[in-house]
This record gives structure tokens, sequence and C-alpha cells, in this order.
């Protein structure tokens, strides 16, 4: 993003003598440019600028040359006046040089503090800086030598304002609709509009040479083929020959500096000033070596197959809607010289035999950059600009300015003639409703304040017609402003926000939370009860992932959705089940020595049906008709909403009271149950067999009609180790959308309680090992019927007393009536249904 | 004078019964526990013990002398069975009071049960969220998180070239299914405003991702909440009214908002908005605190909605922010890493 030195943004608006960097970043911030960073300073403390007087060379037993200088700094000099002694390792200067000394105290960039030090047998009371030590440049050719730079100062003066490196530097954060501010002619118009400050537009023209007819000019054609949803790929191109420029010579230091400042580094004097043009008025530009074109230029697409080696050196295969810059070298258009508006390419570069320099300057349609810089992954300055929509009537302007530039720094002449394929058309006018920023900001500006602002930023307003509509014509450098509320904002961004009042709306009665939304909250209140803490889990998981649960290999959780860029390439799936991820949240925490642990999460799952339609491609801004969003909807993949718990270690944990209880099936299983109740949601529990359950310890929770809720139990002792999770670990996974579409819609019914005296029946069955428990339960409390109030299992057990393949189940089984007292015939009535019950459908036998 | 221990004591002899009662008296005073005192009442007041010979021998005695003889021995009788039970109860309180000492434990012991859990602080901050808008009156809507790309980008004014579409970090499903995992609960606007009738007021807490690798600021899943409001006559000083009393909900009576113009494709005007937060590192200061605008009318549109009818604002802050700022928490590993002790200590109060 944009650098915005101050003494560059003044010579476009007038600046207070006392700005500081922290009141610019205000003032900008105000109408909407943000400020990114501070740039401190890159040197700090005494660098000053020194000659040198005496050099003697000291050969050391290493090899090396050191020399051991006397520096006249002036007044930084001794209390007697004496230079100061410093120690160098480079040889590239010679006495009489003015060079740039950091005294003890300064700071270079690094941060790297100077101090005096002893070194090779002296005190070396400073350094001698090269442009790469002060931060300037990648220049390794030794020590700076300001004669070099075209610099000259008195010994003892301040280096750092000579070389622009104690300034503080703004960067501002420009949004995608601002593109002008990517320019230092954008940022000083918000800073006028901002405070007031006189603004001069250095873009328009401002002698006879920037409105010279064009004609007779290097020959340039506009050809597009295949436009870009009807826009041209490029509908103006200015091309002007400077010719005889000494393309060798270098860039002076304050064009370097402001470069540097800006945050790009100085390359050549061609490259710097087409540079220094675009950060100057916006308009991105392109310096060719004359010698090398061939006439004329012409602006294309792109053929199929065709190749380009890009000034970056990769060689990079075109797109059909790639918009090229092309010579007729080779024939007509045959010869690609660069991708238009994002990167040249080699052949045609400026070098330093150069001395016939072509500029371009051209405009392009900002979505034909923006699709070729993503489709190479190139970004550049120039693109950055066009894609945002770059000032169609700058053209001629920024290429005369740089060519005079190019005259005044390398010599030369500006060929009179001058190339102008103009197929620009001008913005249509908004039909604006001069009311309408009211209506819509809330805040009563007049018709005149509207009229006043949209004036101030450049846009033309035709008289009121009755109803108070206007039509306004935005300027060349706001492309963005194409409908009403775009001038709405202006009018309200430019008057102030801190106008518009603090209203709170009135929202009509709502419905409160939804019936789903509140029994969540119930889930996650009775888990937290229970003990469970909740954890947050990232969805990103690793296909192997699966192989650790050792899911099946049709197991339907193995189809996730994969994504094309994901943060890790080992993790490129979404979770298609909680347990997963959850999984390795409990190994992490079980890693940092939490040994009893209850997690669980609530989240979503991606679960993708094989074969799903891709989502239809719709126009901006139009209701989709009935069919399309019924595709854009189907092609959603499903995403339950699923409860996942792990159970590691102790329940109750052990200590001074006792053992404590370790973790088993019947936690997960009944944290599942907890839940279904708290949901008010009648559950039954069976054997399963199911990954990454262990095969004996895993229960299928379904709803009453069979539709499966979930899985709960102990986990597989064979996962275990691989997830570096204790054995015994128990874990469960449901479906919380099931449940919740099971939770009784009606308002529940109270059955009124009994106070007649309770009748207790104890049992105890001996069964095949096979039948479960609450077959078992079920056929008692069936027998039972009404009476039942409840039915318990109070002893398993098995061994030699029962017998081989047997099992003993005891159950204690309450009876009550709603109306009388149980007579003891009654009760031994039940007692025998129940016994007979358990024989016939079970086998059981009673002991 | 006193009577032979084979022989019954003489009724009539005050001084042998007022010496009998003294007995008893004294042995039940003398009985160190229940047990001594339980022979010292079969002693003196057993069938066997002198005043209940005595007695007996009342019957024996002529009747001019049976009165004084019942009253003698009657007083005597009626004084041991009160000291009797005088000293029962103070032999049961000395009782009790020792196995209550010997009873005593170490309350202070810690309690070897299974703590209450946690929830996690960003789920009880969403919950917060949707309670303040609920009391609004607003509803709390919700969305998928893998979405089509129309929803996510085209819906809300996000052209397929639009730079501000490439700003936003997207993960992207493999394939050209059209989907992404959506980058801002912003979606829900539009799936809401497809879905309800108009006017509508919603909020919608929810995770959003973006390609950001994990580091102390930064998380690639982190949580949003969106608010949408549409109705007639909305402008941004309802938008302004809504989020002061959202960061005075969020942030205690003090608390207030700035607003920043800046770009929302979806929002027009758009603007960032700023929170005034007096905790603020180094001195009261405002922070960022989320993006906001009035509903773009291509939104409008692309809902089927007429933008000369309804006017709405939009407005989206990430909780994540909300609660480092609020709890003073300095890395967002911590928030995300699942440390079960993180959630604990916050106790379920947020």
């Amino acid at each position: 993003m944009p650098r915005v030195p101050m003494d560059w943004l003044g010579d476009h608006v007038e600046l207070p003598a006392d700005l500081t960097v922290a009141q610019l970043a205000e003032d900008l911030v105000r109408v909407g440019i943000e400020d990114e960073e501070i740039h401190g300073a890159a040197v700090t403390g005494p660098l000053v600028v020194g000659r040198v007087l005496e050099i003697v060379d000291e050969p050391q037993k290493n090899g090396k040359t050191i020399r051991w200088c006397q520096v006249d700094v002036g007044a930084h000099n001794a209390d007697d006046g004496a230079p100061r002694g410093i120690v160098c390792g480079a040889h590239n200067f010679a006495v009489g040089d003015l060079v740039v000394v950091a005294l003890p105290g300064t700071v270079l960039p690094g941060p790297f503090e100077i101090t005096a030090r002893k070194t090779y047998g002296h005190v070396s009371d400073g350094m001698i800086c090269s442009v790469r030590e002060l931060g300037i440049g990648e220049d390794h050719a030794g020590i700076l030598v300001l004669s070099t730079l075209g610099l000259e100062a008195e010994p003892g003066a301040d280096a750092k304002a000579l070389l622009g490196v104690g300034d503080a530097v703004l960067e501002v954060n420009i949004t995608p609709d601002r593109g002008y501010c990517f320019s230092m002619r954008g940022l000083a118009r918000e800073y006028a509009l901002s405070t007031g400050a006189a603004f001069t537009d250095r873009g328009l023209p401002r002698s006879e040479a920037d409105t010279r007819p064009a004609g007779g000019g290097f020959g340039v054609e506009l050809e597009d083929a295949s436009p870009i949803e009807g826009n041209a790929g490029c509908d103006r191109f200015v091309a002007q020959v400077v010719r005889g420029v000494d393309a060798s010579a270098a860039s002076p230091a304050w064009l370097r500096r402001r470069l540097e400042q800006a945050g790009m580094r100085a390359i050549s004097l061609a490259v710097d000033v087409t540079n220094y043009v675009m950060l100057d008025l916006g308009q991105p530009l392109h310096a060719y070596d004359l010698a090398t074109l061939s006439a004329p230029i012409v602006v294309r697409r792109a053929r199929p197959g065709e190749k380009l080696v890009t000034l970056d050196d990769v060689e990079r295969s075109l797109d059909p809607e790639d918009l090229l810059i092309t010579d007729g070298a080779g024939g007509r258009a045959e010869r690609v010289l660069g991708l238009a508006g994002v990167m040249g390419g080699a052949e045609t570069e400026v070098s330093s035999t150069t001395t016939d320099v072509l500029l371009e300057g051209a405009h392009f349609d900002p979505v034909s950059i923006a699709r070729t810089s993503r489709r190479h992954k190139l970004s550049s300055e120039a693109s950055k600009r066009f894609e945002r929509g770059a000032d169609p009537r700058l053209q001629r302007v920024a290429v005369q300015r740089a060519a005079e530039m190019l005259v005044e720094l390398g010599g030369g002449t500006i060929d009179e003639s001058v190339t102008d394929v103009d197929e620009t058309r001008p913005a249509a006018p908004v039909r604006f409703d001069l009311a309408h920023p009211a209506r819509l900001v809330g805040v009563p500006y007049t018709p005149e304040q509207v009229i006043e602002t949209l004036e101030s930023l450049g846009a033309e307003v035709s008289a009121p017609d009755a109803d108070g509509l206007v039509d306004v014509t935005a300027p060349s450098w706001r492309p963005d402003l194409t409908s009403g509320v775009d001038l709405v904002e202006e009018v309200a961004r430019l008057r102030g926000y801190e106008q518009i009042d603090s209203l709170v709306p009135t929202a009509p009665a709502g419905r409160g939370l939804t019936l789903a939304q509140r029994a969540r909250r119930r889930i996650a209140t009775a888990l937290t009860e229970d003990g469970f803490v909740e954890v947050l889990s990232y969805p990103f998981v690793s296909p192997s992932a699966h192989d650790a649960l050792e899911l099946p290999d049709d197991d339907a959780r193995r189809r996730a959705v994969r994504l094309a860029n994901p943060l890790a390439d080992t993790h490129p799936e979404l979770r298609t089940n909680l347990l997963v991820t959850l999984l390795e949240t409990a190994r992490r925490n079980v890693g940092r020595g939490l040994g009893d642990l209850a997690l669980f999460e609530t989240g979503l799952v991606t679960r993708p049906a094989a074969g799903a339609p891709a989502a239809p491609r719709l126009p901006l801004g139009e209701l989709p008709s009935d069919t399309d969003l019924a595709a854009l909807h189907a092609a959603v993949p499903a995403q339950p909403r699923r409860l996942a718990g792990v159970l590691v270690g102790h329940r109750e944990p052990a200590g001074w009271a006792g053992p404590g209880r370790a973790v088993d099936h019947t936690d997960a299983i009944g944290a599942v149950l907890r839940v279904a109740n708290a949901l008010g949601v009648e559950v039954e529990v069976a054997a399963d067999e199911h990954a990454p359950w262990h095969p004996g310890r895993c229960a299928r929770i379904s709803l009453a009609d069979g539709t499966l809720v979930g899985h709960a139990g102990e986990l597989h002792p064979r996962v275990l180790p691989g997830l570096e999770l204790p054995a015994r670990t128990c874990a469960f996974e449901i479906d919380v959308d099931v449940l919740l579409a099971a939770v009784p819609a009606d308002a529940l019914q109270a059955v009124p309680v009994s106070s007649f005296p309770l009748a207790k029946e104890d049992f105890a069955f001996i069964v095949d090992a096979t039948v479960t428990a609450a077959s078992l339960r079920g056929a008692v409390a069936e027998a039972a019927g009404e009476l039942a109030e409840d039915v318990r299992e109070f002893d398993v057990f098995t061994g030699p007393q029962v017998g081989e393949g047997k099992k003993s189940i005891a159950l204690a089984v309450r009876l009550r009536a709603a109306d009388r007292t149980l007579t003891a015939e009654e009760v031994g009535e039940v007692r025998a249904r129940i016994v007979a019950a358990a024989s016939e459908r079970l086998g059981a036998v009673l002991r | 004078m006193s009577a032979t221990p084979d022989l019954p004591l003489s009724p009539l002899d005050e001084t042998a019964v007022h010496a009998a009662r003294d007995a008893a008296v004294a042995a039940f005073g003398a009985a160190r526990d229940l047990d001594e005192l339980k022979v010292a009442r079969l002693a003196h007041t057993g069938d066997k013990s002198p005043l209940a010979l005595a007695n007996r021998e009342i019957g024996q005695i002529e009747p001019a002398q049976r009165g004084l003889a019942g009253r003698t021995v009657g007083q005597a009788r009626a004084a041991v069975v009160a000291a009797l039970e005088a000293r029962t109860v103070e032999l049961e309180a000395e009782r009790d009071a020792r196995m209550l000492d010997t009873e005593a434990v170490d309350v202070t012991l810690q309690v070897q049960r299974g703590q209450r859990g946690a929830r996690h602080p960003l789920e009880l901050i969403s919950e917060q969220v949707a309670d303040v808008f609920v009391a609004m009156g607003w509803e709390i809507a919700e969305g998928p998180e893998v979405e089509a790309e129309w929803f996510n980008f085209d819906a809300l004014n996000f052209g397929p070239d639009h730079p501000a579409r490439q700003m936003q970090d997207t993960f992207f499903v493999e394939g050209d299914a059209g989907l992404v995992m959506r980058t801002h609960t912003s979606p829900v606007q539009a799936r809401t405003l497809l879905e309800r009738d108009l006017p509508v007021y919603i909020a919608c807490p929810g995770k959003v991702f973006r390609t950001d690798a994990l580091d102390a600021t930064h998380t690639p899943v982190f949580h949003q909440v969106e608010g949408l409001a549409v109705d007639k006559g909305l402008t941004m000083a309802h938008l302004k009214g809504t989020l002061d009393y959202f960061a005075r909900a969020m942030f205690g009576p003090e608390a207030r908002t700035r607003l920043r113009p800046s770009f929302f494709p979806f929002t027009e005007p758009s603007a960032e908005m700023d929170l005034w937060f007096p905790q603020k590192k180094g001195g009261p200061g405002w922070i960022e605190w989320g993006g906001c605008g009035m509903v773009n009318p291509n939104v409008l549109r692309a809902c089927g909605i007429d933008p000369d009818e309804y006017t709405g604002f939009a407005f989206g802050m990430g909780l994540e922010r909300t609660l480092m700022l609020r709890h003073g928490i300095a890395d967002m590993h911590d928030i995300v890493e699942g440390d079960a002790r993180f959630s604990l200590q916050f106790q379920g109060v947020i």
C-alpha cells in the first residue's frame, strides 16, 4: 500500500509547516484513508557528512588491508578540532571525498547502534557508511561517496536530511474503490478535502506541450477480438519518443530518496522516472528501448499457445483473455512485448546503452488487468493501479512529464510528434436526487451543501430540476462513482460521519430464540453441569486421520470436501465428523498433563453428496430465478450440526477420600442420555459395532422410530495408541439436528402424582449371556403394565453359580397404582405375569 | 437407727428413708456415664431397692399412720426419680457432645467429586450477543459454513473481478463446484432476505474462515457477529444507534462508537467502526471493532427487494477481538487450541 513522504505530498497541496506524521494520518483517516503503519525514521542520531583527510593502509595478518582514516566532521570533531579516527574495511574512496559518517550514538537500520570501539589496534570513533548500511539501496560497491549521487555538503552537516533517511513516513491503506489514491496527486486531493488546504492538480495540462495535437508519432493500433463484458481491453494509448537520452546517467539523489521513501528501489534513470511519475500522478508508464521496437505497436489479446518471458524471468503461458502489447518484429503484432498493464518483457527493456526511449502511457480495462494479474499470480505496481481503475484523462500529461524529466536528467530531446489513440468514452452522468443523502444518512443536508460537496471532489453538477434532481458527472479519476448511493457516500464522508446521530431503531416485536437455538443452549448447559468442558477445534483434517480411526474404506465419513488452497497441504479436507478433530484436541490436553478430561464440542460437519451439482454462476445484482436458487441451495453440501465428547482418565478423581472412579462407556452413553433428557427426547440404546469404538462396548443411540442419533462408548483399544490417548478413553458423537427434530413440539401434559403406597418387588433372572438388559427390562416393564413406576437393574453377574453361557440379572420393580392401594393379591399377580413374560419371551429363569 | 440390710426400711423411719434417698441421689451423681447410671438406677429404683421395699411396707402400717408413711416414702421416691432424670439428661448430653467431638472432620479437605465443566468463552459471548439483539426484538439467523460463492460474494455485490474479492483470503473448495468456506457471516444477509418477510432485523453470530496462518492475533477460523436491518426509512443514524447500544451492552455504559469512511462492496455508504476503549493499553483510545454501512441497493435487488422502498444497514465485528479486548487475552492460541484450562477459568461467567 502507498507510502506518503510528506515533502512529496507538499508538491500537490499546501501543508502546515508543523504538520506531523501522526496529524497527517488523522487528517486522512477522517475521509476514509486509513493509516496502515508509520515507518519510523530509518536512521536516528548523529549521521553526518565527513571529508576524508588522511588514509593509512594497514595490512593485517589475516590478509586484509584495513584503512585507518582521519575524517573531518566539522562541528562534530574533537573539542580541539582534531578529526575523528575511523577504521574502514572498504577501499573505494579517496582523500578529499565526502562520505557519510555514523558517529557513536547513531542507530542505523537493523537496528544497529554505532559505538566507539577498539579494533585493529585503534579506537574507531564512528563508521563510514555504505549505501546498504544506510538502508537506501543494495549497492555493494562499498562506501557511499556523496559525489556519486551528485550531492555536496559541508563536513559536519546532517546527512539524514541530505539522504532523506531521517523522516518518518506514513503508509496508508487504500480501499479497492479508490484507485486514484495510489498517487500523491490523489492523496493530496483527499488531504485537501479533509482539511480545506489549497490543492493544485498537477494532473491537469500545464503547458502547450501537454495539449499539442497528436499525430505522426510511433504507430500504435488497438485491437480487441474478444472484449470482456463488452469493454475494450485498451481504450487509450499514448506513445512519446525521446531521443538521445543517456540512459546510463544515475538518477539524482532527490529522485532516489523519494522513490525509496515511497518504498521503491532506484533502478535506472528511465525506470526511476516512469516509477516516479506513476507514484506522483497515478498513471503507470512503461519505457521501451526504441531501437528494439518494430512499428507498429499493437495491443491485442493473446493467441492460444502463446508464451512470454516477463521481466521477472518467468516464462508464462498466455491465455486468450490476456491483453498483450506486441510489435512488428517477425510480422505485424507477432512479437509479444509484455502483459499489458501488468509487466513488460525483457527484450525491449531500456538498458544502459539505450539512447532513444519510447514512453507508453495507456488506459486498460480494470477487469482485464485484474484477471491477467490473478491468472498469472503477478501483481505489479501498474496492475494494482489499473485494476482499481485509472484516470483515462491523465495519459498525455503523465507521458509528457516523464519525457521532460528524462531530458532534464539524461539529456536528449522530445519528439515533436506524439501518438494518442483515444477511444475512451466519457462517463455517463448519474441522475441524482439531492434529497437522497439526507434520506439515507439521516443528516438534514441542504441541496446547496450536497452540490457544494460534490463539486469539491471534482464532479460537475447540473442545475436542479423542479423535483430536485440533478445530473452529476463524476471526475475522470473517480470511475467508482456510478450510482446515487456512491454520491451519497461522498456527501456523508466529506461532510463528516461525526454529524450522524445515534438512534436505536424500533424493531417489530420478535419471537426470541428459536426452539432449536434454546435447545442447543440446554444441551451445552447439561453437559457443562455434568463436568464437560467445551472446546472448539479447526475443521481441517488430514485424510490419514480416518485411517488412524480405522474407518472402513467405504465409510461415508471418508467422503469429504477438499479445499483447493488449504493452509497446510497435509490437511486439505473438511471434517465429516467432530471426533476426528476433537480427539486431536484431547491429545493436546493430555500432552499438557491434563490426565482427567471430559471435553465436548458442538459444530457443523460437512457431508458432501456424491455427484452434487456445481453452483450456477449468476449475474450480479439480480434476483435469481427459483430454479437457479434451488440449484444454489442444492450445490451447498449438507452440514449437520454435531455434538461430540471425549472422556479420559477419571470421572471422579482419586484422592484422600478414595481411589476415584475411572471413566467407562456408561459415562459416554450417560452424557448422550442426559442431553436427550435435557431436550425431552426419548432415545434407545442398543449394541453396535462402529469405528472407532470398541466393538463390544459401543452403543447405538436411536430415536424411538429407529432413526440413528449417534454412537457412544469406549474407543477401540487399537486406535488409542495412535491417537496418543490413554487406554479406556471413551467418546460419543451424535447428530444434534436429528435430536432437535424429535423435540416434542406440543407442551407436555403432566401426569398426576399418585400418593398411594409403593410396592417393591425384586427379581433375579438367569438368562442366556446374549440376552440384553434392555430386552429383559422391556419385557418386565411391559408385563407390569401401567402399574410399573420404575424398573431398574441392581445386580448383574456371571460365573459358575449361573452356569456357562448364562448371566444373572436382578431387577427391582416399583409398583404403584394411581387410584388405590395395591393388594397382596394384585402384587402377586403382577409378579407372576413378569416371571411368565420373561420366561416366554427371553427364556429367563427366576433364581 | 439404721435398718439392717435384711429388713425393709420402715416407711415411718423418716431418717432412714431420707438416708436411702440421699444415697440414691449420691449414686446417680457419682455415675460417670450412662452405663454406671443404669447400675445405680437398678440399685436405687429397682424392685429390690430400699425405697421400693419401703413402699411395699406402707400397706402393713396402721391406717392412722399410713398417710404420713406414704408421704414420706413418696416424696423420697419422687426426689430420686427427679435426680435420675436430671442426671440422665446430663450424661446423655455429655455422650452426645463426646460423639460430635469424635466425629469432627477437617472440612477444608478438598471436595473429591467430579467438578463442574465450563463453556468456551466464545460460545458464551456469542450467546450474550444473541441475547442483546433478542432484547431489541431482533432474531438470530444462521447459515452454512461451506457456502456457495454466490451467497458469499455475488449476492453481496462482490463482482467476480472485484479486487475486494481477492482481498478476502478465501478458502476455495476444490473443483468447480462454486463453493467457498464463508469469509464472513454476511452471506446470511442474502439468505435471510430471500427467506424472510420484510421488515427484517437479524443478528448472526457464527464461524468464518480466511487463509490466515495462526499467530498471536490471527486465526484461520474465527467468529463474527453480523447484524442486518432492512425496513422502510432506516438511515445511518439507526446504524449508529444500534452500534452504540451494542457497544454499551458489551463494554459498559462508558462505551461508544465512531464511524470512519471505508469501503465494502455490500454497503454504501460504508464505514469502519471504532470502539472507545477505556482499558486500552497505554491509555484510553479508539480501537477498530468492525465494519458496517447501509446495505448496497445491488444487494437488495439481488434479493428481490425494491431499494427505492426499503433501506437497510448491516454491520459485522469479530467476536475473538471482542473477547480479547474484554478479557485481556494477549494470544489467540489460547482461544483456539482447546486447552480445557482456558475454558475452565471463565467458570461460566462472561
